[in-house]
Formats: structure tokens, C-alpha cells, sequence
């Protein structure tokens, strides 16, 4: 015996929902009205007590029943002994409007044994009787049950949704509707000026996957009460627009076979709404929220129809569940035995469900609070949908269940269980996998945010305004808070896969170093809070394994799982990593890819993939010695391998100006920093949204294109840039330098909302960079800026005076003749007496282990003072 | 309009009465009538001293459905729930219909009608509010008893009378003394209602008397017999934030303006008690019967259900009616209700303050091995406070390093034992390996229960966080290890805990007072680090720390001490563009005689110092003298510094 049955016939709440209301053609039955019913204002579904007690009955309900049968025809022929025979049409699910409607309704031959899939998404639908508006409400049973005069009148009871009209204008919505503009991809590959959705019917019937789905903004610009009604009624709406659907595709297509009947799923819901304003006016309503499944259960089978047996006589019998509960006859039909049925389990009809946990998107939230979250039931072929971690739009259904009676208690807690019945499932970061359209992203901008963003586009200095708002707590530094600002806006991105160059880097990188206590960690902080998608990462703590992805076994379905890792995880934001220096060589390795190719491999347990990590990398290193030596190279300060440094497009060094001027400003800045007036405040938290709103609209709507200008300024600053060098017999920039040139001039583009890269774009990439170089790549000894310190970890001239100091050393000992062994600290002072320039001791060991690369001679014992060299034997 | 005895007593009457009044008129907007007249009487002379607190006495001595006030702490916030705002229920005998209030109840009256279409549905919010962690005993026991100056005599006859002879058949006197507890027959288990005297009576054995010393003795003799069968509450995790904290925890029920609450807030809480034991059989049978194949239970799981539904005798709900903010939990000093009254008070206490700073830097420089240098510091650490933040930088902290700390004699701890007789609230976490590789410091989003695992960085703001390093011995830190260490100098650095929602991690800014407590330097970062230099010698310091816990116990002393800290933390604090002008020449001179002494750090820092230094003293405005006296410091600290420069390696 199934245990809710019990649960609902023991149930207290006895007050039987038809006496109370007058219906007095109501037999009145021993109700299950127990809080089951949805706590609605409205009223709605009352005589549900009328099935809930009496099987289904007789044979011909059983035979329609059985797959072949077509829902339809079975329940509009059950006749209900208990209830006067005219009411019961009209309580029956499908039945709809007229009975002209209902023969030529039901797709008649149409259906040709395609069998209608309970929708359980929908909850009990069955039950809702049509009343006639126009009619006085005691007499509403009467007007429904003459069915002569029940004309389009006829309204389903508590709503005011006319079966047969509604039917009729889905239809031509269906038949008529022309999205030209459309952009979604659902719709590619379909001619836009055609009627969109009879498009769709083609394709069901070609592809076979009975599934309509809806866009509501379509029905909304299509028919606005149309749209209204299915917002409010979705409950009695949606079962129209499949019947809608059937009829219009078996005229159609009357050939084809499906699985079952086409289901329509809106989607869209104008109404979108957080989940933190959902409130008791939309239960029962057609809602659409954001956020990210937290838990998945298991499936859960639900029971759909029971089956019965009798113990004595086998007579058989199907009951269909009600709002979860399912009524057990009491008495056999056939051998009138009392209490003889028994429930067959593997004979009954189940559904798959599966219980979804949603949470609010953290960007959803008001600071200082704890997300909300939300149970969602997805049914049929919707389980499995989605994974714990999606981020998914869901249609659905808004409930409000009130808690159970407890049997042993008379009064009930006043809390109303709530959840979402799916409809649709629509996961927004689904495009990150394919593409890189954001358009479906659709972070929407009021007209008005677009508008002030748009005004201050136009303003001449909204790039200096920009990197000014740029952490302003933060002193100066103006050149670094622009290169930052280019970071936040990006370039442009290109594909090349097609030649088999792959995707081009549009992310740009940026190093700060500089002395400790610069605030350099206060800028990446900053950053990091700025952007959406932002990491932050110390390089001290996170390990390769961290920065990357794992793989790890779930503990409850030993299988291998990967985790991503910061440097994934950011994708399309910015990866800020603290103590960069400070990172092992191994983890440093791994950045190599991620920095030029934007992927990120893993072959780790038998999983090898390659994710995208298309990310910028915010960075800062402190100098080895604590403090910046400016004697030395920046590749000596920071001791980081060149190969990594030349992937940064900006390598900013940030030191202490130590001029009195700036002293001033800057003692002034702080001081006002520690009074400045709550208003004040205030003010620049306003700035700090519009710079995200900024920074949001330029990423997503604007891709600048090289001009023709833009490119010859940026071909002529390349060669420029080259020529600087050659003079010196030194390459002073490198292809790289000049990808880096055209990330910055679009990136640049982008802050002036501009489509187009124009030459003032390429000038200030050019000043940037080449602020940039100055400060990094100038080389100490000469003074000149020199990128191969940043390329090849060694400035050319010093590059030059080695080889100089190596072929002194070795004219000196051919000069000394064929000596055996040589003295370390004679050789030194020896050719120091010959040079006319400083020989350190360092430029001394480099020149001689140059000459031992060469096989010249041998170094054999080497103590502080004393080295005995070998010569070769020449 | 219903008497002072009822409104306290009877507060759902005075709500149903308005229900019933405003039947007749739809639009009177009796809810928010209801509100203002509790509020209303609460402002009322000392009518807020009557209301009979959560925190104090025990549960099973509380009336159900009575007004009762909490201070408590917001550690989760659950989902909103609807609930049945008014429905009308039916007489099964006469079918006569009644139209009832659900508002500020748990459960309904019998026989509700599900489909009268009288039913709205309305919408409350759940916070699951602990008492404010960390706080300290003397903070628990000046407000039991200063809050009830007239019931202390009443107290010691014994509470239970009272509060018998007011209420229902329910109350039982305390259980403790009756025999025959399975009579009940539903779990109301008052092993949850002892802890909290039980813990005072732990700590009040180092205790110094207060001066309502009275009503103490009273109470612990009261306990005794209790104390003895506790614990076995220990199935249902209350969630504390620290561990080893004990007392009530609640499921409090907001009815408006929820938005306007935020995690880790101190709240006031006056509502409407509500324990009953329907609540817990319901949440009993649900467990005998989760076979079942309902849709509206299956979607809980047995751990949320636990957490969502633990029975009202252990957790239970507090309907609110009005709740305030608090400022500080201090009970020395006026909560912030009417801010007239507060300026007032701290207007009088300023003249005070210079005096009071003295005998407070005597006694800290006596604490601190004869260090005046480092007890000034201490004092501006303790009255340390973020005031603000600029874009992602906290102003106004002051995380304090005090390096040198002798090892021997257990002296971090005797340290600790006087702060937490100084600050109303505070936590000690010893830096032990075992404890950083074990301990949970970051709160953590468990989803199968559906609720925010806390964990010790969950406090309320300026609870004081004493750190001590001097536990801390080699060996390998863990993963859980260095995320500890990690969240440590998040919190000191940008005074933000980013708590673990297992998909996206979530920052929540925060105002905790740091003090490490260390050898060397310490290996976290800290604003400001003094090396202790000790006046007295290692063989004589236990016989010197035994005479210093001696002089901790002249209370009225103690007592003047608290307000102080308490108070300079409140006050406003102005720089006048004179002064603005000098300190900017003044860092100008500086750089100019030699840029290395002095960066933009160090400015920073001396701001700071200065402010901190002319609050403590009472100043609200920052005076040239001020400012040279943090310079003045300053420069004794960093040559103090100098000194002890190469002491490890953990120099950036």
C-alpha cells in the first residue's frame, strides 16, 4: 500500500472544498483539500476532491490508457459515476471550449498513435473547470454544463483564459511570427523573414525531438495579452499551446512520427527576475531567474499513474496521481470486495524528477549578505540537464506548497514549502565553450546607463578621466594605471585559426616591480575587485597545480574529476598574481603557454585536454635584493627568465620618485585621504560603478578595426623602433613588440567607444610602450633603451663587452707563449694593467669560462684567489 | 490600550487585538501600528530593562510567546520563506469561520481553510543569530545584572518564581529539580538553557567581582545542580564561530526591511519568544517517515532539515518585532539607541579621558614588563577601528606585532587574561602548528546542510583577535595550513575574509583588532611592530607576573578602563587644513633630509598613530602636538627597530 495514501485519507483537514463553496451538485466526498493545493490567492482547482477518492473507472479509461491510445479521447470519456455527467467533460484536462472544438480539436487522425507525455512540469492540470464569465457564480455549474450555449465565453475557472481563443491566436503566432532581427543562435542556419517558428515544426519533424521552445518576448511583441495570460496562467495556458502545437503539425506534417506529442517550453520570461525578488504574487506565475546550480540529487522516479489489483477477482485498475497523491480505491468494481486492491509497482507509470538547487550568482548580490537559493524540480528529459556548477537561466513555474499536516497534530505550521517546476533550462555560459560571441551574454544596459556611458565616451578627456578613477587611493602613477586600464579593455579579438595561425593573443599582460610598499598589491587588489571574472593569486602560495587545474576522484562516484585552477577560472577576466618573484620555477613554467597560446594543456590520470584561459595577467615581482638596484638590468633585479618577461606587453617599474614636489602632492593626497567627508566618498563609489558599467559595454559591443592610417603609423613605429637599435648593432624590437603596439592601439579604441584603431590610438600605444621600455629596458651602463635585455635576458653592449674582455684575455695569453698553468689573480691584474676600462671580476670569470666553451684553456682548481688554468694544446 | 504587564507578557495579544481592530478598516496599516507601539514602549524610561533577556536567563524560566530581547550576532542567513500572513480557519462544529493573524507565529490554529480565498501569503526572512562571539564574561555579567537593578534582589529568591507564576502550565520549574522529565512528551531538553551560567561560572574563577558581585554568588549557587548533567546537547551543531562557546542560539524571524541587516552584524533583538514544541514534532515525524515519496520532502535533506528545523527547545525562534543595531556590546556604556543621549555621555566622559589614559598607561607599562613605550602602543591598537574604506583600502586599522615576547612563564596568556578584561569582546588563537593545520578560521558554505559553516574569523567588528606566535614551532604547514596563514594576512592586510561558497569564494569586509604576539617578527603581516624591551629580569618574572595579576582586581578602576576603550573608539575625528598644511611640510623636510627614513607607508602609518593618539586622549581634532608626538614615538619605535633588524628572515 502506498504510504501517502494513507497520509491522505487520515488526513485531518477534512473540510471538503465543494460543500463549502456552495457547489451543491457535489456529492460532498471525504476530501484530500490537505495543504497540497498551491496557497495562491486565487482560487482555483477547487473540486479536485471529486477525482481524488474515485479511481478511474471502467474499461475504457484502461484500454485508452494503454500507449497506443491517444490521452486525449481517454479522459474526455471517463464518466464519472459520483458526478452529474456534464460537469465531469468539463473538469477533465484537455477537454477544452465547445464541442465542435473538441472533435475537430483533437488532432483526429493527426495523432496517429503518437502518445501525449504527461507533463509534470505543469503539476495537475486536469482539474480545472471552465466557467462562463458572463453567468452569475452560483449558477456557474449550469452554465458550464449547457454546453449548447457555451460559446467563447467559456473561461477556465480562476483565470481568464478562453481555451479556444487562446488556441486560435497561438496558432497565428505560430503561423505568422517574423523575427527578421533575430540574432540567437538557436535560429542560425534559418531564414529570418520567414515565419520563425513554422520553421521550427520543420525541423521537428525532420529531426524528431518533440520540443517547441518559445521565446516569450516574441509572443510578447506578437500578441501582449497573449503574453500576459501565459505569464499568469501558465498552468492552463501552456497545455493550449501544445494542443496548438499538435493540431497545426499533424495538418502539416501529417506523416511524420514522433515519440510523443510536441511539448511547447517558453523560455525568456520578460519578467526575469533575481531570485532575491521573488515574492508571494509570482507563485503559480511563468518566472525566468539566474543562478548557479549548488546540487543535483539523484533521479527520483515519480509515480505518475498506480496500478491496482485486486487480491480477489485480479481485476485491474489505473489511478492517476493528484498532486502527489494518489487515491486507492476502497472498493473493487468488479467483485464489489472491500480493501481487496493492491498496488502493482512495476506496473505502475513512473516519471523521472530530479531536485536542483540554485543559488544567486554572486554578482546578483547586495555586499554582506549570504546568497539565496532555491529548489527547482526538473522533470522528464529536463534531469541531467545541468551540472552543479552551471550557470543557468531557468523557465518555470513558481510554487508555494503549504508544509504537511502531521497526523497526530491539529494545527499546522503557517510555512509554505516553495520551489520551481522547470520548464526551460538555458545555460549562459554555454557560449564560453564554443565561442566568442557575448552578445548572448546580454548584460543589460538601461537606455539611460547606455546613454551616460555613451556621453562620457564623447568627452575628449575620457581616457585621462578613466585612469584617474582607476584606484584612486592609489597616488600617481599615471602611466601605470593607463597601461591597466588598456589591460581592463583588451584588444580586439582575431581568429586565424583558419590559416593555422590559431587565435591571437587580444589579452594584455602587465608586470609591475619596483620596491617594496609601492602599493603594488594595493593596485592588483584593486583589479581585482574591479573585474567580474578576476583571480587573485600569491605567487608564494599557489602552487602550479593551483594556478592550473587538478584532478581530483569524487569521493561519492569515484570518478575523475577536474578542477580548475586560477589562471582558468579567469578566463576572459584578469588573473592578478601577487609575489610573482616569488613563485617556483615550476608553477612560472606553466604560465609560458597560458601567456602567448591562451590555453592551457593537461595530460594528468588520463585526462588530457586543452582548456582555454584566455586571461590577462595582472603581475608584480619585488626586486631580489629587496630594494631596486638601479645599477642593474631589470632581468637582474627581479631574476625572472626572459623568456617569461618578453610575454608582458608592459613591464612598469615602480619606485620611489623622490623629488619634492611630489612629496607634497603625495603628503597631501594621503592626509586628505584620512578626512575626506563620507559625501566625498560616496561620489567616487559612484565612479568605481560607472568604470565597471565602462568597462562592461566597450568589452562587449565595441571591436575596433585597424584603420588604413592606423596600420602605416604602426608599420612606420615598428620600423622605427628597429632603426633605433640598428644604429647600435642592437635589435631593439621584436614582432612581439609589435602585436603588443596594435593590442594597446585597439585596447585604446575601445576606451574611446570607437570602432575604428586611428592614428592618435597608435600614438598613445606608442607613447605607453615606449614609457613602458623606458623605464624597464633601459640598460644601466649606456643609458639607451634595449629591448634584447628583456628578450634575451642581456643587454647588447654588455653582451659586446664580454666578447671584448674574452678576446683581450686570450691575446694576452697567447701574448705570455706556451705556459702551462697560469695564476688566476696574475691574470687578473694583468689584464686589468692592459685595459683602459674597469675589468670587474665577474666580466674577468665570464671572459674566462667564455674561453673555456671554446676549449682555449681549462679552468682546474678554483679557490677565491688561486686558478690554475690549462691551456689547451693548441 | 492593553497594560505594561501585558505587552510584555502578552505581546501576540496586543498584535491580534490590532489584527481585529483593523478588519474593519482594510487600510489602517495595523502592522506597522503594531511595530511603532512596541517601539513606543520600549523608549519609555527603563521599559527595556523589564523585557526579560535571552542572553541571561535561561530558557526553560522564559514565558512562550512572551516579548524577550536578545544580543546576539547574525552568523547565516537562510532563504525566505512565506508564510500564511492571515487564513481563516473553520469551527469543525459550528463551521463558523475566523479570520486569524499568522504574523509572528510558527504555527497555525486548528481547522485551516487552504482555499479560503481570505488567505494572503506573506514573506519573512530567517537569521540564525548566536550570542556575540567571543565575548567576554565580565561583558555577560555586568549586563544580567546592571540591566535589572531592581530584579537583583528578586534575582537571588530566585528567578524561577517569577517567571512561574506569570506563565502557563508549560513552564516548568527548572528542571533540574524535577525527577520525572519523561513525563514530557516532547523533547524540550534543557541542556542547551544551563550552558550559558555554567560557562560563567567557569570563567568567573579568575573573575574580578564586579560590583554587583551579589548576584553572582547567588546564581552559581543556582547552577550547581545543573552543571552537573549538561552536555549532551552535542548532536545539533550549533554553529558557534569559536570554538567552545556556549549559550542560546536562535532562528530570528524578520518581518521588514531585511535588506538593511548584513552578516556578522550585533543586533538587539526584542520579538516574541517562540518554542513550541510543535515545531519539534514535527521534526521528528519527518524523520520517521522520510521513506516517504512526498515531493514537498524529499527535496531536504536530513542534515538541512536538522539545521533548518532543529527543535525549539534548543534553537528557539524569535519573532522579531523590533531589533536594533549595536554599535558596541560595551554594557558599561549607553547602546547608541537615541544618539542624544550618547554624545551626550561621551561629551562627559572626554574631560576624563587624559586622566584616565595615565592610570591606563601605568597599569599597561606595569603589564607589559615596565615597556611604557610599547603599553602606548597597546592602548592605540585597542582603540584601533577601520572608520572607513577607500575603494579597497581600510583606514583607521592597526595591527600590532609585539615582538620579543618573553617565553617563559606562560606570559602571552597572562597577557591575553588582561585584555579580555579590558575589551568587551575577544578571541585567543594560539598560531600552534595543530592549530593552523586543523583549525577552520574561514567560514565555509556547506550545501548539503545548506548553511554557512562558521569558522574563528567570523566576528563581529572590533572584537580584539590575539594571535599568539610564540606557539608556533617548525614544522610543515598543510593545505589547510597555509590557507589559514593566508586568511590571516588577508584579514590584517585588507581587514576582508573571503568565505568558501565552494563555487566563487565571497569577500566580506570586516574590523578586527590583530595583535601578534610573537618572538621575532612575526611571519604575517601586521601594521606596526614594537619590540618589547622588559625592565625585568627572566629569573624574576614569574614572581612579577603573580604580583601583576594582584592589582587587576580594583574593579571601579577596571571598569573606568573598559569605558575608556570603548569610548575613544566612538569618537569623531577631523584634521583642520592648518594642520593638513604642516604635516604635508613636515613629510617634505623629511624626504628632503634623507628619502630613504621615510615612505609613503611610513606616512601612512604616522597618520594613523596620530589620530589613534588624539583620540586617546580625548582629542577630536588633530593638534600640532599631537602630531609631534607620534612622530615623536615613531622615531623611538624605529630605533628600537633598528636594533632588532636581522632578527629572521622574513624581511620583504
Amino acid at each position: 500500500m502506498d504510504p501517502s495514501t494513507k497520509s491522505a485519507m487520515s488526513s485531518p483537514a477534512s473540510t471538503p472544498g465543494g460543500r463549502k463553496r456552495g457547489r451543491n451538485t457535489n456529492p460532498p466526498t471525504p476530501s484530500s483539500e490537505d495543504p497540497t493545493s498551491p496557497p495562491s490567492q486565487r482560487r482555483r482547482g477547487q473540486d479536485s476532491s471529486t477525482g481524488d477518492l474515485m479511481p478511474m473507472p471502467t474499461s475504457p479509461a484502461t484500454d485508452m490508457l494503454s500507449p497506443a491510445a491517444p490521452q486525449d479521447t481517454s479522459l474526455l470519456s471517463s464518466p464519472r459515476p459520483s458526478v452529474p455527467p456534464n460537469e465531469v467533460d468539463m473538469s477533465s484536462p484537455l477537454m477544452y471550449g465547445t464541442p465542435s472544438s473538441r472533435i475537430e480539436g483533437t488532432p483526429r487522425s493527426g495523432v496517429r498513435g503518437t502518445p501525449a507525455r504527461q507533463r509534470p512540469d505543469l503539476g495537475s492540470v486536469r482539474k480545472a473547470p471552465q466557467v462562463d464569465l458572463h453567468s452569475e457564480p452560483p449558477s456557474t455549474d449550469g452554465a458550464v454544463a449547457s454546453e449548447s450555449n457555451a460559446g467563447q465565453r467559456l473561461v477556465i475557472w480562476g483565470t481568464d483564459v478562453n481555451v479556444g481563443t487562446c488556441k486560435e491566436k497561438f496558432q497565428r503566432f505560430l503561423q505568422r511570427f517574423v523575427d527578421p532581427t533575430s540574432t540567437e543562435d538557436e535560429n542560425a542556419g534559418l531564414d529570418l523573414n520567414e515565419p520563425l517558428y513554422m520553421q521550427k515544426l520543420e525541423e521537428i519533424s525532420v529531426v524528431g525531438d518533440p520540443v517547441m521552445n518559445v521565446n516569450c518576448r516574441h509572443v510578447q511583441s506578437f500578441d501582449a495579452d497573449l503574453y500576459r495570460q501565459l505569464i499568469c496562467y501558465p498552468q492552463e495556458v501552456i497545455p493550449t499551446f501544445d494542443m496548438a502545437v499538435n493540431e497545426l503539425f499533424f495538418e502539416r506534417f501529417p506523416d511524420s512520427f514522433l515519440e510523443y506529442q510536441i511539448q511547447v517550453r517558453p523560455y525568456n520570461a520578460l519578467k526575469t527576475k533575481s531570485m532575491r525578488s521573488l515574492n508571494p504574487e509570482d507563485i503559480d506565475q511563468l518566472i525566468t531567474i539566474s543562478g548557479m546550480v549548488i546540487r543535483t540529487s539523484q533521479l527520483i522516479p515519480e509515480m505518475q499513474e498506480a496500478f491496482f489489483q485486486c487480491q480477489v477477482c485480479a481485476y485491474s485498475t489505473r489511478v492517476e496521481v493528484d498532486r502527489g497523491r494518489i487515491a486507492e480505491p476502497a472498493v473493487c468494481r468488479h467483485c464489489n470486495t472491500t480493501h481487496s486492491l493492491a498496488l502493482i509497482h512495476n506496473r505502475s507509470v513512473f516519471s523521472d524528477k530530479q531536485m536542483i538547487k540554485i543559488q544567486e550568482s554572486p554578482e546578483d548580490m547586495p555586499a554582506g549578505q549570504t546568497p539565496h537559493t532555491t529548489i527547482v524540480y526538473a522533470h522528464n528529459d529536463l534531469v541531467d540537464k545541468v551540472q552543479p556548477g552551471d550557470r543557468v537561466n531557468i523557465t518555470g513555474i513558481y510554487r508555494a506548497v503549504p508544509m504537511r499536516v502531521n497526523p497526530r497534530q491539529s494545527n499546522v505550521k503557517s510555512v509554505y514549502k516553495t520551489h520551481i517546476d522547470a520548464i526551460h533550462f538555458r545555460k549562459t555560459d554555454e557560449k564560453r565553450l564554443h565561442g566568442l560571441d557575448e552578445e548572448a551574454e546580454q548584460k543589460l544596459f538601461t537606455e539611460d546607463r547606455v546613454q551616460t556611458l555613451k556621453e562620457l565616451a564623447a568627452k575628449p578627456d575620457v581616457y585621462e578621466r578613466l585612469s584617474s578613477a582607476l584606484a584612486p587611493s592609489i597616488y600617481e602613477h599615471e602611466d601605470i594605471k593607463k597601461g591597466i586600464l588598456l589591460q581592463l579593455f583588451g584588444g580586439t579579438r582575431k581568429d586565424f585559426s583558419q590559416t593555422g595561425r590559431g587565435n591571437f593573443r587580444a589579452e594584455v599582460n602587465i608586470l609591475l616591480c619596483g620596491d617594496p610598499g609601492t602599493s603594488k598589491s594595493q593596485l592588483l587588489q584593486y583589479v581585482y575587485n574591479l573585474v567580474p571574472r578576476g583571480q587573485y593569486t600569491s605567487g608564494k602560495g599557489s602552487s602550479a597545480v593551483g594556478l592550473t587545474a587538478y584532478v581530483m576522484k569524487d569521493p561519492e562516484t569515484r570518478q575523475l574529476v577536474l578542477q580548475t585552477g586560477a589562471l582558468v577560472l579567469s578566463d576572459n577576466g584578469i588573473c592578478c598574481i601577487d609575489e610573482f618573484d616569488k613563485m617556483s620555477d615550476n608553477t612560472r613554467s606553466v604560465l609560458h603557454e597560458v601567456m602567448e597560446q591562451q590555453t592551457l594543456s593537461i595530460a594528468k590520470a588520463g585526462i588530457i585536454c586543452q582548456l582555454n584561459a584566455r586571461t590577462a595577467v595582472l603581475a608584480a615581482a619585488n626586486p631580489v635584493e629587496s630594494q631596486w638596484n638601479p645599477k642593474k638590468t631589470t632581468i637582474e633585479n627581479i631574476q625572472l627568465p626572459h623568456t617569461l618577461l618578453s610575454r608582458f606587453d608592459l613591464i612598469f617599474l615602480m619606485l620611489d620618485p623622490q623629488d619634492e614636489a611630489y612629496d607634497r602632492r603625495l603628503a597631501h593626497h594621503l592626509v586628505s585621504l584620512y578626512y575626506q567627508t563620507e559625501e566625498q566618498m560616496e561620489e567616487e563609489f559612484l565612479d568605481m560603478a560607472v568604470l565597471k558599467d565602462y568597462i562592461a559595454y566597450a568589452r562587449t559591443y565595441i571591436n575596433p578595426r585597424l584603420s588604413e592610417e592606423a596600420s602605416q603609423a604602426l608599420i612606420e613605429a615598428y620600423v622605427d623602433m628597429r632603426k633605433i637599435g640598428s644604429g647600435r648593432g642592437m635589435v631593439s624590437a621584436y614582432p612581439r613588440q609589435l602585436e603588443s603596439l596594435i593590442r594597446l592601439a585597439e585596447a585604446h579604441a575601445k576606451v574611446r567607444f570607437s570602432e575604428k584603431v586611428e592614428t592618435i590610438d597608435v600614438e598613445e600605444a606608442k607613447r605607453l610602450h615606449r614609457e613602458a621600455l623606458k623605464q624597464s629596458a633601459t640598460d644601466p651602463r649606456t643609458g639607451f633603451v634595449d629591448i634584447s635585455i628583456l628578450t634575451t635576458g642581456m643587454s647588447a653592449t654588455a653582451r659586446k663587452r664580454k666578447e671584448e674582455v674574452a678576446q683581450a684575455l686570450k691575446k694576452l695569453i697567447q701574448a705570455k707563449g706556451k705556459t702551462p698553468a697560469m695564476k688566476y689573480q696574475q691574470l687578473l691584474d694583468d689584464l686589468r694593467g692592459q685595459s683602459e676600462t674597469a675589468i670587474t671580476k665577474e666580466l674577468f670569470d665570464e671572459a674566462l669560462r667564455a674561453l673555456a666553451d671554446e676549449d682555449y684553456l681549462t679552468i682546474t682548481a678554483e679557490t677565491p684567489e688561486f686558478v690554475h688554468l690549462q691551456l689547451e694544446p693548441e | 490600550m492593553p497594560s505594561t504587564h501585558d505587552w510584555i507578557n502578552d505581546p501576540l495579544g496586543v498584535v491580534e487585538g490590532m489584527f481585529a481592530a483593523s478588519q474593519s478598516n482594510p487600510n489602517s496599516g495595523w502592522e506597522a501600528r503594531a511595530v511603532e507601539f512596541f517601539k513606543d514602549r520600549l523608549k519609555e524610561k527603563d521599559a527595556h530593562t523589564l523585557v526579560p533577556s535571552l542572553n541571561d536567563i535561561p530558557m526553560h524560566y522564559l514565558k512562550p510567546n512572551s516579548l524577550v530581547k536578545f544580543r546576539c550576532f547574525i552568523q547565516d542567513m537562510f532563504d525566505p520563506e512565506f508564510y500564511m500572513g492571515v487564513y481563516e480557519t473553520v469551527d469543525p462544529a459550528t463551521q463558523a469561520k475566523t479570520l486569524r493573524c499568522g504574523k509572528y507565529k510558527d504555527v497555525t490554529e486548528c481547522g485551516v481553510d487552504f482555499n479560503s480565498k481570505n488567505t494572503v501569503t506573506a514573506e519573512r526572512q530567517t537569521f540564525y543569530c548566536v550570542p556575540i562571539p567571543g565575548e567576554n564574561p565580565w561583558v555577560k555579567e555586568i549586563s544580567s545584572a546592571c540591566k535589572r537593578p531592581h530584579r537583583i534582589a528578586l534575582y537571588a529568591a530566585g528567578i524561577r518564581e517569577m517567571y512561574a507564576n506569570s506563565s502557563q502550565a508549560r513552564v516548568v520549574p527548572s528542571t533540574s529539580y524535577v525527577p520525572s522529565r519523561q513525563k514530557r512528551s516532547y523533547e524540550e531538553d534543557d541542556d542547551m538553557d544551563t550552558q550559558p551560567q555554567k560557562q560563567r561560572e567557569a570563567h568567573a574563577g579568575p573573575q574580578s567581582p564586579t560590583e554587583h558581585h551579589g548576584n553572582g554568588d547567588c546564581k552559581r549557587q543556582e547552577t550547581e545542580a545543573p552543571s552537573s548533567q549538561t552536555t549532551s546537547a552535542s548532536h545539533l551543531d550549533l554553529n558557534f564561530p569559536l570554538p567552545g562557546e556556549k549559550g542560546p542560539s536562535c532562528l530570528v524571524k524578520v518581518y521588514e526591511d531585511w535588506d538593511s541587516f548584513k552578516l556578522n552584524d550585533m543586533l538587539e533583538v526584542y520579538g516574541i519568544l517562540s518554542v513550541s514544541p510543535a515545531l519539534s514534532a514535527l521534526a521528528d515525524e519527518k524523520d520517521a517517515s522520510s521513506s516517504l515519496l512526498d515531493p514537498t520532502e524529499c527535496m531536504e535533506t536530513a542534515e538541512e532539515q536538522r539545521v533548518h528545523c532543529p527543535p525549539a527547545s534548543l534553537v528557539p525562534r524569535l519573532h522579531m518585532l523590533y531589533a536594533k543595531q549595536l554599535q558596541h556590546n560595551n554594557p558599561l556604556l549607553p547602546s547608541a539607541a537615541t544618539s542624544e543621549d550618547n554624545s551626550a555621555f561621551l561629551a562627559s566622559t572626554l574631560s576624563e579621558m587624559p586622566s584616565v589614559r595615565e592610570e591606563l598607561l601605568a597599569y599597561l607599562t606595569h603589564v607589559l614588563l615596565g615597556d611604557a613605550l610599547a603599553a602606548e602602543y597597546l592602548i592605540l591598537h585597542l582603540i584601533s577601528n577601520v572608520y572607513v574604506r577607500r575603494d579597497v583600502l581600510p583606514l583607521g586599522k592597526f595591527t600590532l606585532n609585539m615582538s620579543g615576547c618573553p617565553t617563559v612563564a606562560s606570559y602571552t596568556e597572562r597577557l591575553y587574561q588582561i585584555i579580555q578584561q579590558l575589551v568587551p569582546s575577544s578571541h585567543y588563537l594560539g598560531m600552534s602548528l595543530q592549530n593552523m593545520n586543523q583549525m577552520r578560521l574561514v567560514p565555509k558554505k556547506d550545501y548539503v546542510a545548506n548553511r554557512l559553516v562558521s569558522g574563528a574569523l567570523q566576528l563581529a567588528k572590533n572584537t580584539s583577535l590575539y594571535l599568539d606566535e610564540t606557539q608556533l614551532e617548525q614544522g610543515q604547514l598543510d593545505t589547510t595550513g597555509v590557507r589559514n596563514v593566508t586568511a590571516l594576512g588577508n584579514l590584517i592586510s585588507w581587514q576582508k575574509v573571503d568565505y568558501d561558497f565552494n563555487y566563487h569564494q565571497m569577500e566580506f569586509p570586516c574590523n578586527i583588532n590583530v595583535l601578534i604576539a610573537s618572538e621575532g617578527r612575526s611571519l604575517l603581516p601586521s601594521d606596526c611592530q614594537i619590540h618589547l624591551q622588559t625592565q625585568v629580569a627572566p629569573s624574576h618574572l614569574e614572581e612579577y607576573l603573580s604580583t601583576m595579576h594582584m592589582l587587576s582586581q580594583a574593579s571601579s578602576q577596571l571598569n573606568k578602563f573598559r569605558i575608556y576603550l570603548s569610548v575613544a573608539r566612538l569618537l569623531d575625528y577631523s584634521i583642520s587644513d592648518e594642520v593638513t598644511k604642516s604635516v604635508e611640510d613636515d613629510f617634505v623636510d623629511m624626504r628632503k633630509d634623507d628619502p630613504q627614513s621615510i615612505s609613503a607607508e611610513d606616512l601612512h602609518r604616522m597618520l594613523v598613530v596620530a589620530r589613534l593618539l588624539s583620540l586617546s586622549q580625548g582629542q577630536t581634532s588633530l593638534s600640532r602636538d599631537s602630531w609631534l608626538r607620534a612622530k615623536h614615538i615613531e622615531a623611538l619605535r624605529r630605533s628600537r627597530m633598528e636594533q632588532h633588524k636581522c632578527v629572521n628572515g622574513n624581511e620583504p
